[in-house]
C-alpha cells in the first residue's frame, strides 16, 4: 500500500489528496440535489470499477452485471425486512450469494470455452433468468417489488444504513475510494498481471504458466462480490426493489458506460467516466426541460450522440488522455 | 547421445493424427541436460505438432513424453510450464498493450511471486536479450527481430530447464540471426539451459545445435551431429536438396 503510494509522482499524490479532500468537504457547499448527483456519481464509480476489474483487466465481457447488483440488493434487503439482519452483516451474505452466481456463470463460460460475445450473451441470460425467477417468487415480493418499511425510529442508525442524503453520500464516497484502492492494489499484484496476460493473449499466458481458468474465475468472483456491495447500497438508498428494474439489461449497460468512456483497464477510468456521464445525463434532463423539448427519448438521443462523440474522439477513454495532459503518465522503472 | 546422464526430455513413439493425416508418426528422441537439439524438416513435417505435444497444447494419440522422469503427455500448457518447460511461438504472441518490461514480468512472476522481485528478474533477462533500452515501449511497437527476442525473454523469465524455440530465426537478417545464436549459445554455456529448437535457418542450426533430428512426413528419418546430418542422402533428398545444390 505504502509502496504503491510512494510509486506515484508527487503531482499525482497532490491531485489525489486534493480531489479527495474536495469530495470530503463537498457537503459543506452542495445542496441536496447536487449531493444526490454526487452520490450517484460515486456509486457508478464504484460499480464501474468492479466491472472494470473483470473486463478492463481480465478481458472478460459481462453485459449482465445487473445480476450482481440485484442479488446484492435483494439479499441484504430481504435479510433486513424479513429477519431484521442489518446491512452491515447482510453485506457479507450479499457478497457470498453474488459470488456463488458469478462462480456458476464463470464456470459455465470458462469451462466450456464460451468466449467473447458468446460469454457476454451468457451473462445477459443469467441476469434475465434471475429477473424472471424474482418476478415469480412471492417470498421476494415478486414483480410487485420489495419495500423497506419507513421506520423513523431507526433514522440515524448509520450502521444499518438508515439515514439521510449525507449518510449515503459518505458511504458512496467510502465505496468509491475503497474501489480505487482495491483496483490500484490488484492492478500492481501478481493476479493483476495474470489478468492482463489473459486479456492480451490467453494462449501465450498459459504458456507462461498461468492457469487461465483460475485467473478468469478469480476476476469474476472479485467483480461479482464487489458489485454486490454496490447492490446493498442501492437497496438501502432507494428503499424499494423491482426485479424488472434492478435486473434489467439497461442497468447493466449504464454500469459499464463509465469505465468504457473513462478508460478500460485503468484505475481512474471508471471514476472519470462516472464524473463525466452522470452529470451529463442529469444536465441533459435539465436542458431538454428548459428548451421545452418534451419529446420522449430526447434525452436519450442527446446522450447517445455525446457518447458517440466521446468514443470517437477518445477511443481509449478520457483518463489516458487526461493523464497525459496532467503529466501523470506512468514511467516504467 | 550421452548414455550416462538420464535424459531431461524423453519422447517415445509419439504419434498424432488429425483426421486422416498422420502428422507425427511414432517419433522417438531424447535430450540430455545441457544439450541443444535442432528439429529440422520441410514444411508440414510435423515439427510444430511435435512441439505442441511437448508443450501441452495437444495430447499425443500414442506414445509417451517424459520430462525429468515425469510423464507429462496430456498435461495442460500452464502445468507443463510450471514443471520447467518454456516455449516460444512460431507466430510471435507478445502481449501487445503491455510494455516490453511487463511482458517479461508476467513470465518472471511464475517463480518470483512478488512483483518487485519479478521486475528485478525481468530486467536482468531483458539485459541478456539486448532489450533493456526498449523496456518502456509497448510490445506492439517492436520490430519483428525485437519481438522474436521478447518471445525468448518472456519464456526465459519463467526460468525453464528446457526451452522450446519454434523458428525464432525466421524472418531475421543474417546479422540478427548471428546475434540470436550468440545469445542462445551463451545461455546454454553459462546456465546449462537445455534447448530444443525448430529451425529452417541452417546457418543457425549448424552454429548452435549439437544434434539434429530430421522429420519428414511426420517420421524421424535421421538423427545425429549436424555435420553428419547434412551429408545424409535421405536428408538432402527430402529437405536440404535445393539448398545443397545452390
Amino acid at each position: 500500500m505504502i509502496e504503491l503510494w510512494r510509486g506515484l509522482q508527487p503531482r499525482a499524490r497532490a491531485l489525489i489528496v486534493g480531489f479527495f479532500v474536495l469530495l470530503l468537504a463537498a457537503p459543506l457547499v452542495a445542496d441536496r440535489y447536487v449531493l444526490s448527483v454526487l452520490t450517484l456519481i460515486l456509486y457508478f464509480a464504484f460499480v464501474g470499477q468492479a466491472w472494470n476489474l473483470m473486463m478492463g483487466y481480465a478481458g472478460q465481457l459481462s453485459l449482465g452485471h445487473a445480476l450482481y447488483v440485484g442479488l446484492g440488493a435483494y439479499v441484504a434487503a430481504l435479510l433486513w425486512v424479513r429477519f431484521g439482519v442489518g446491512p452491515w452483516l447482510g453485506v457479507f451474505a450479499a457478497i457470498a450469494v453474488a459470488m456463488a452466481f458469478g462462480a456458476v456463470v464463470g464456470w459455465l463460460g470458462f469451462r466450456f470455452g464460451v468466449e467473447g460475445v458468446y460469454f457476454a450473451l451468457l451473462t445477459i441470460a443469467a441476469a434475465e433468468f434471475t429477473r424472471i425467477a424474482f418476478d415469480n417468487m412471492s417470498f421476494t415480493g415478486g414483480s410487485g417489488g420489495l419495500f423497506m418499511p419507513y421506520e423513523p425510529g431507526r433514522l440515524g442508525q448509520w450502521w444499518n444504513l438508515r439515514g439521510g442524503q449525507l449518510l449515503f453520500y459518505y458511504v458512496a464516497l467510502a465505496l468509491a475510494a475503497g474501489g480505487v484502492v482495491l483496483a490500484a492494489r490488484l492492478s500492481r499484484s501478481r493476479l493483476g498481471y495474470q489478468w492482463l496476460a489473459v486479456r492480451e493473449d490467453e494462449t501465450a499466458a498459459r504458456s507462461l504458466g498461468i492457469d487461465a481458468f483460475r485467473a478468469k474465475m478469480t476476476a469474476v468472483l472479485v467483480s461479482s462480490g464487489m458489485t454486490a456491495v454496490g447492490g446493498v447500497f442501492y437497496a438501502f438508498y432507494y428503499n424499494n426493489l423491482f426485479p424488472g428494474q434492478v435486473f434489467d439489461i439497461q442497468r447493466s449497460i449504464e454500469l459499464i458506460l463509465g469505465p468504457i468512456v473513462g478508460g478500460l483497464g485503468t484505475v481512474f477510468g471508471p471514476v472519470v467516466g462516472a464524473f463525466v456521464l452522470t452529470p451529463l445525463g442529469e444536465g441533459l434532463i435539465a436542458l431538454t426541460a428548459r428548451l421545452g423539448i418534451d419529446a420522449p427519448g430526447a434525452k436519450a438521443v442527446f446522450y447517445g450522440l455525446t457518447l458517440i462523440a466521446i468514443i470517437y474522439l477518445r477511443p481509449n477513454g478520457i483518463w489516458p488522455w487526461l493523464a497525459r495532459i496532467l503529466g501523470l503518465e506512468e514511467r516504467t522503472p | 547421445m550421452s548414455a550416462s546422464a538420464a535424459p531431461l526430455l524423453a519422447v517415445e513413439r509419439v504419434s498424432k493424427r488429425f483426421r486422416g493425416l498422420l502428422a507425427v508418426d511414432g517419433v522417438s528422441f531424447a535430450v540430455a541436460p545441457g544439450d541443444i537439439l535442432a528439429v529440422i524438416g520441410p514444411n508440414g513435417a510435423g515439427k510444430t505438432t511435435l512441439f505442441n505435444m511437448i508443450a501441452g497444447v495437444l495430447a499425443p494419440d500414442e506414445g509417451s513424453i517424459a520430462f525429468a522422469g515425469e510423464r507429462i503427455a496430456g498435461l495442460a500448457p500452464d502445468a507443463i510450464c510450471r514443471r520447467g518447460i518454456g516455449r516460444t511461438f512460431q507466430i510471435v504472441r507478445p502481449f501487445p498493450a503491455l510494455s516490453v518490461a511487463d511482458n517479461v514480468v508476467v513470465g518472471a512472476l511464475l517463480r518470483n511471486p512478488g512483483v518487485a522481485s519479478a521486475r528485478r528478474h525481468s530486467l536482468a533477462v531483458l539485459e541478456r536479450l539486448d532489450l533493456i533500452d526498449k523496456r518502456a515501449q509497448p510490445a506492439s511497437t517492436l520490430t519483428l527481430p525485437d519481438r522474436k527476442r521478447l518471445e525468448v525473454a518472456r519464456a526465459l523469465a519463467t526460468e525453464p530447464k528446457l526451452l522450446l524455440l519454434d523458428e525464432v530465426m525466421a524472418g531475421l537478417r543474417p546479422t540478427e540471426t548471428d546475434r540470436m545464436v550468440a545469445i542462445l549459445g551463451r545461455l546454454n554455456r553459462e546456465s546449462g539451459l537445455t534447448i530444443v529448437l525448430i529451425e529452417h535457418v541452417m546457418r543457425a542450426v549448424m552454429a548452435l545445435a549439437r544434434r539434429v533430428l530430421v522429420l519428414h512426413h511426420g517420421a524421424a528419418i535421421a538423427e545425429g551431429p549436424p555435420a553428419a546430418i547434412v551429408r545424409e542422402p535421405a536428408v538432402i533428398e527430402s529437405y536440404l536438396g535445393e539448398e545443397a545444390l545452390a
